[in-house]
């Protein structure tokens, strides 16, 4: 294929943009192993288990309350968000009037446009005060549960309901047409047949929860130790990071990036693996 | 009580739960923050430490760090997407090395890049703490999306397009200038309007980057508050910062909500054209 | 460049036909596309086997067969559109004018201008009626306002729209029916002087009234033009061509059966599958 001389350049300066946007993730890569290295080369990875306590100026670098703290937002999270965003979804597709449905969808995608800081913010000023008149203080594990309940919820929602409007119209009928209740439709056609649906919008919101810095730094409380109790102030992975790289340096510092290195690993399988179920969804029907 | 009533009742209470909680959210911050938004405090800067005064440094620095990473990210993303869709096949290199890059990209956590950031373009190459490190860091963050939607957009030109214009001997470029990128332009709109939505709201990449000075900016080499950035300072290290902050997160919501609503138009203009023709 | 075709219609009646020219024109015409051995096929799958036909100079070609034979493929060879499509791979020879196109280094613009095409779906592009014959003018250099001005204006008479769209030539030309759409593709690919025109069933999309107004606009394009034309509507064939090819599928690839002039081919043909198909008992 001959190409006219205006396309050869073209595609030639195409290609050199395409190779900087592709290099990216590489650089990326690449600084975050070359920070990491001072630390990486001088204290053990079991270290970051095994050591006392996380005191860098001491040189103690024991990671494991922190990593607590993110397992266990996120689960929790997970497990308030999941039902609620599979109910969400349930309700625009099948329970909601079209108008409530719309406006309910609305409201959802607004949702998922706010910035965590402002439902860090938000979190801080009117759920930390409620949670604080139960049990003290009002900055804890829990209250970081909450916020990043509400920040995945429609991460949740809007997956599930895009896999729900996937499912053909013909298999509700055929099970209507087979005397099938509504909930029985529902749990037993429509739910199944959305399923790697499902499963993909818990695995972007897990990944988007393990991800999340501002909300629960704002109102998990700043304790580095790990939590008894779901009333404990607790730090997360993120949190720790944001709260430190202000003033570490040398090997504290190069911690903090080991730690960054590990989030991004984690959270980038989360995503892909995410993304090949999406596609599933799609091939499926 | 049946199954099916007992799902409805629960769901319509999950439903009622749900909008409940976050409609008290929105009312909060808009109740909280009217009481100080003014035209003055949208152009004063602020005094105190932010806890008096307005955000009119603020808002010219999200403004400018905006710029940085639209005008890094926007031609860049063209051409990225130019190239998937137009200029390479399904089974080229560029495709198996390109197309994965920005799927995992889009997938790293907004504190990574804050750290990639500060390594690279505060340290490496020496911006130090600028509006130009954050918009640059940025634009990092905002590539896969911005890349997605245009390439949506291209694809979605029907391939009659082509055919046509190549069976009149137009070259491929002159037929993407002419006819594609016209025709796709809606949805690159949307999609810029989608990318400045995310990083408007990104205060963790922006922390290490663009840094917390409050100051009007005097050059792209200086740092520069975004506004989340300065609602995350007033609240947790400013006492007494609460009410500027509620006014703040009200103008960021507003902002938002203005991008959405343009955002969602441009969507619908863009899919009764693809399928009008 | 003269833009100027025999019209035998009255400026004021557009849709009068002059004498039509049925049948073999009168002297033995020179080929201007010789095909030899072509060979199609998408990625291992074959599309078309060892096809072999002479188009003549001015006069107008059919291609006959039921669908799935390559016919549309065969059109694509013939300016080389099948670069465009992934996968695709030919061999065999194709000269236009003595000139090998499938040399690498043809300028492949140079013989699209030569070699026109009309879709079977009318593709206007999404702008004004004189910008979507004016682009392709100006992206082969024809720049001067009076120029294009005037191209514009004839080839809109030659295809009969001029009356319908003088005007209003600045509105968008998807707003046009779809007859009135397809005469201005052909309007745009006329524009640029060529001296084929491959057309790929352009009247299948179109209702009866519309399709009656393109297939007189394609009887007067003979001997100033050479056509090649795919259709499906054998009467259409039968109306309006001077040569005929019969495509069929042998062991799942598309295959040139017989080729000759119109009259024979359905009158009298040689191969009994032609036979079978020109009387509508098979295909």
């Amino acid at each position: 294929m001959s190409l006219p001389r205006t396309d050869k350049q073209l595609v030639a300066l195409l290609r050199i943009c395409a190779l900087i946007a592709a290099s990216i993730l590489l650089l990326i890569l690449f600084f975050l192993i070359d920070e990491s290295r001072p630390v990486l080369q001088h204290v053990a990875l079991t270290r970051f288990v095994t050591d006392a306590s996380w005191h860098p100026a001491q040189g103690l670098y024991k990671l494991t309350p922190m990593l607590s703290a993110t397992l266990y937002a996120t689960i929790g999270a997970l497990l308030l968000a999941t039902p609620l965003g599979i109910a969400s979804a349930l309700f625009c597709s099948y329970y909601a009037p079209s108008l409530f449905a719309g406006c309910y969808r609305r409201l959802i995608a607004v949702l998922a446009g706010i910035p965590s800081v402002v439902y860090g913010f938000w979190g801080l000023t009117t759920l930390a005060p409620i949670i604080g008149h139960l049990h003290p203080p009002g900055v804890s594990l829990v209250t970081g549960v909450v916020v990043l309940t509400l920040m995945i919820l429609p991460t949740v929602a809007l997956t599930v309901d895009a896999a729900l409007a996937a499912v053909p119209v013909a298999y509700l009928r055929s099970g209507a047409a087979l005397g099938l209740s509504h909930w029985g439709l529902i749990s037993g056609v429509a739910l199944p047949a959305a399923h790697s649906g499902i499963a993909a919008g818990i695995m972007l919101a897990a990944g988007r929860a393990i991800g999340e810095t501002m909300a629960v730094l704002m109102v998990a409380g700043n304790v580095a130790e790990q939590p008894h109790s779901i009333f404990d102030p607790v730090r997360t992975l993120t949190a720790n990071i944001a709260l430190e790289m202000a003033y570490a340096t040398g090997n504290h510092r190069a911690a903090l990036f080991v730690s960054g290195l590990a989030l991004m690993t984690v959270v980038v399988m989360l995503v892909s693996t995410a993304e090949l179920f999406k596609k599933n969804t799609h091939k499926h029907v | 009580m049946s199954k099916s009533d007992l799902a409805r009742v629960l769901i319509w209470l999950a439903a009622a739960l749900v909008s409940g909680v976050f409609v008290w959210l929105l009312a909060d911050i808009l109740v909280h923050g009217l009481s100080r938004l003014s035209w003055s405090f949208l152009v004063e800067a602020p005094r105190n430490a932010g806890r008096s005064g307005g955000i009119g440094s603020i808002i010219i620095s999200t403004g400018l760090i905006l710029l940085v990473t639209m005008v890094m990210a926007g031609p860049l993303s063209l051409a990225t997407a130019v190239l998937l869709s137009e200029f390479s096949q399904h089974d080229s290199v560029f495709r198996c090395l390109v197309r994965p890059s920005l799927d995992v990209l889009a997938g790293v956590p907004s504190i990574v890049f804050g750290l990639f950031g500060n390594a690279f373009f505060c340290i490496y190459l020496g911006l130090g703490f600028s509006i130009l490190s954050g918009g640059l860091t940025l634009a990092c963050m905002v590539l896969p999306v911005l890349i997605r939607t245009a390439e949506e957009g291209l694809m979605a030109v029907p391939n009659d397009y082509r055919m046509a214009a190549a069976a009149l001997g137009m070259s491929r470029s002159a037929a993407l200038v002419h006819l594609l990128l016209p025709a796709a332009t809606p949805a690159m709109v949307a999609g810029s309007m989608l990318g400045i939505g995310r990083a408007i709201g990104e205060t963790a990449a922006l922390i290490f980057t663009s840094g917390y000075v409050d100051r009007m900016p005097e050059s792209l080499f200086d740092s520069g508050r975004s506004l989340s950035v300065h609602i995350y300072d007033l609240s947790m290290n400013v006492a007494g910062g609460d009410a500027n902050a509620y006014s703040s997160a009200l103008v960021l919501i507003i902002l938002l909500l203005v991008i959405n609503s343009i955002t969602l138009r441009l969507a619908k203009q863009w899919l009764h054209k693809s399928v009008a023709v | 460049m003269s833009f100027l075709i025999n019209n035998t219609i009255g400026a004021d009646d557009a849709y009068t036909l002059g004498p039509l020219q049925a049948g073999p024109p009168c002297c033995v015409p020179e080929p201007l596309i010789r095909v030899e051995n072509l060979s199609l096929h998408y990625g291992g799958k074959p599309a078309l086997e060892n096809v072999s036909l002479d188009i003549y100079k001015g006069c107008i070609t059919t291609l006959i067969g039921p669908s799935g034979c390559g016919k549309t493929s065969f059109l694509s060879a013939l300016n080389r559109l099948t670069d465009m499509i992934p996968d695709c791979h030919i061999s065999g020879n194709i000269n236009f004018a003595n000139k090998d196109i499938r040399h690498p280094a043809l300028d492949v613009q140079a013989l699209r201008r030569d070699i026109g095409m009309i879709f079977q779906k009318p593709t206007p592009f999404p702008m004004s009626i004189r910008r979507n014959i004016e682009l392709p003018l100006r992206e082969h250099g024809v720049s001067k306002r009076t120029e294009l001005n005037d191209i514009v204006q004839q080839v809109l008479q030659d295809v009969g729209l001029w009356d319908e769209v003088n005007g209003r030539l600045e509105s968008p030309a998807q707003a046009l029916s779809g007859g009135q759409q397809q005469r201005l593709c052909i309007a745009r690919a006329l524009a640029l002087a060529p001296k084929v025109l491959l057309m790929d069933e352009p009247c299948s999309a179109l209702d009866p009234i519309s399709s009656g107004v393109v297939e007189d606009l394609i009887q007067r394009l003979r001997e100033k033009y050479t056509v090649v034309i795919v259709t499906h509507n054998l009467a259409q064939a039968k109306r309006i061509a001077n040569y005929a090819g019969f495509f069929w599928v042998k062991e799942q690839a598309g295959c040139l059966i017989e080729f000759g002039q119109c009259k024979q081919i359905f009158d009298s043909p040689t191969h009994e599958l032609t036979a079978a198909y020109v009387n509508g008992i098979r295909g």
